[in-house]
């Protein structure tokens, strides 16, 4: 099926859902309001001609200054027909909330923990919703276009502040001078 | 009878023969440094790309252990870590502790850009040098360096063993 077909589909389905469709080299984006976006997942992946059982990447994407400041991308693609398909849930600001697609992809799992880690995308019903590039005890979402791209000033890891604090004091006692 | 020369010859600076007896004199200082700088048994430890150009130094073409260069799987039968690659802050603290457990005289190589001075990556998790964190003995600058700079870089660290002083021992 054509991606501009599934979109008809949706559009039939899930009217008020959708705010956009875009295409650009011949992919085609269908933007989502995010309340709903288990229900439209779910119609995708189990409707018997659209069957997008592949969920190629979760990715999440800040906008500043935009209405909906942080997007959250879901690449689906079904191999039985080989078609895909590129649906955008929109998120404000201030309410960076969305359902898991855990229970219908598995493979959701460590994506959406990344989209979490980098963003601060809070996914409701995920299993284990854990830092997975940065270390648990790390300040701030890396990925915002607001964050620092040194890193904040007033704040160091504390497991490499800890190293340094053993190379000086190493380096103070003298110990293995070379 | 013939009067026997007792001379001592100087071979090297530092070091004596008898002539007829058998006998070297030399510090101990420059035998053992000598052999130490011989037998340097690296850990085999990677972090990014710098580690296959490592790898590639250890097979067959270039040949690390003409050098007596062995790497070994474990800290505590280690002599020298090689810092291959970028490190990050999270790394750092495992960097950190694999050194710690290697037994003393230990020594480190900084091998690439990353790990000389973090290298193009100038962000909020990248260690901007690992000398902030560990005692680098010898730098190894390129991205990533070729093996023969390595083997350069290794034999720098040789030249530097052979001129300690009682670092082998224990009442240094």
């Amino acid at each position: 099926m054509e991606p501009l077909e599934i979109v008809e589909r949706l559009k039939e389905k899930y009217f008020s859902e959708i705010v956009d469709v875009t295409q650009f080299r011949e992919q085609v984006f269908v933007s989502v309001k995010s309340d709903r976006i288990t229900d439209i997942c779910r119609y995708l992946h189990d409707e018997p001609d659209i069957h997008m059982d592949f969920l190629a990447d979760i990715c999440g994407v800040d906008y500043p200054g935009r209405k909906y400041r942080f997007e959250v991308l879901y690449n689906l693609y079904s191999i039985k027909f080989r078609h895909r398909l590129i649906v955008k849930a929109l998120l404000t600001e201030e309410d960076p909330n969305i359902n898991s697609v855990v229970p219908i992809w598995n493979g959701a799992n460590c994506h959406e923990r990344e989209a979490c880690d980098m963003y601060g995308i809070i996914f409701h019903g995920h299993p284990d919703l854990r830092r997975i590039l940065m270390p648990e005890d790390w300040e701030g979402f890396p990925q915002r276009k607001d964050y620092p791209l040194k890193g904040r000033e007033d704040w160091e890891y504390k497991g490499f502040e800890e190293c340094k604090e053993l190379h000086n004091h190493d380096k103070e006692w003298n110990i293995q001078a070379s | 009878m013939d009067k026997k020369d007792t001379t001592l010859i100087e071979v090297e600076e530092g070091m004596k023969i008898i002539p007829g007896g058998n006998t070297i004199i030399a510090p101990v200082d420059k035998l053992v440094n000598w052999s130490r700088k011989n037998s340097l048994w690296p850990m085999a430890f990677g972090l990014a790309c710098c580690a296959i150009e490592m790898m590639a130094g250890g097979s067959a073409h270039y040949d690390y252990d003409r050098f007596g260069i062995v790497f070994r799987a474990s800290p505590r039968q280690s002599d020298v870590i090689i810092i291959a690659g970028t490190v990050t802050k999270k790394m750092a603290p495992v960097v950190r502790r694999v050194y710690d457990q290697m037994p003393e005289p230990r020594y480190v190589i900084a091998l690439g850009s990353c790990a000389c001075s973090g290298g193009v990556f100038d962000t909020y998790s990248v260690v901007q040098g690992c000398d902030t964190f560990l005692p680098v003995d010898v730098y190894i600058p390129g991205c990533p360096p070729r093996p023969e700079a390595i083997i350069e870089g290794f034999i720098k660290l040789q030249e530097k063993i052979q001129k300690e002083h009682m670092r082998w021992s224990p009442w240094r």
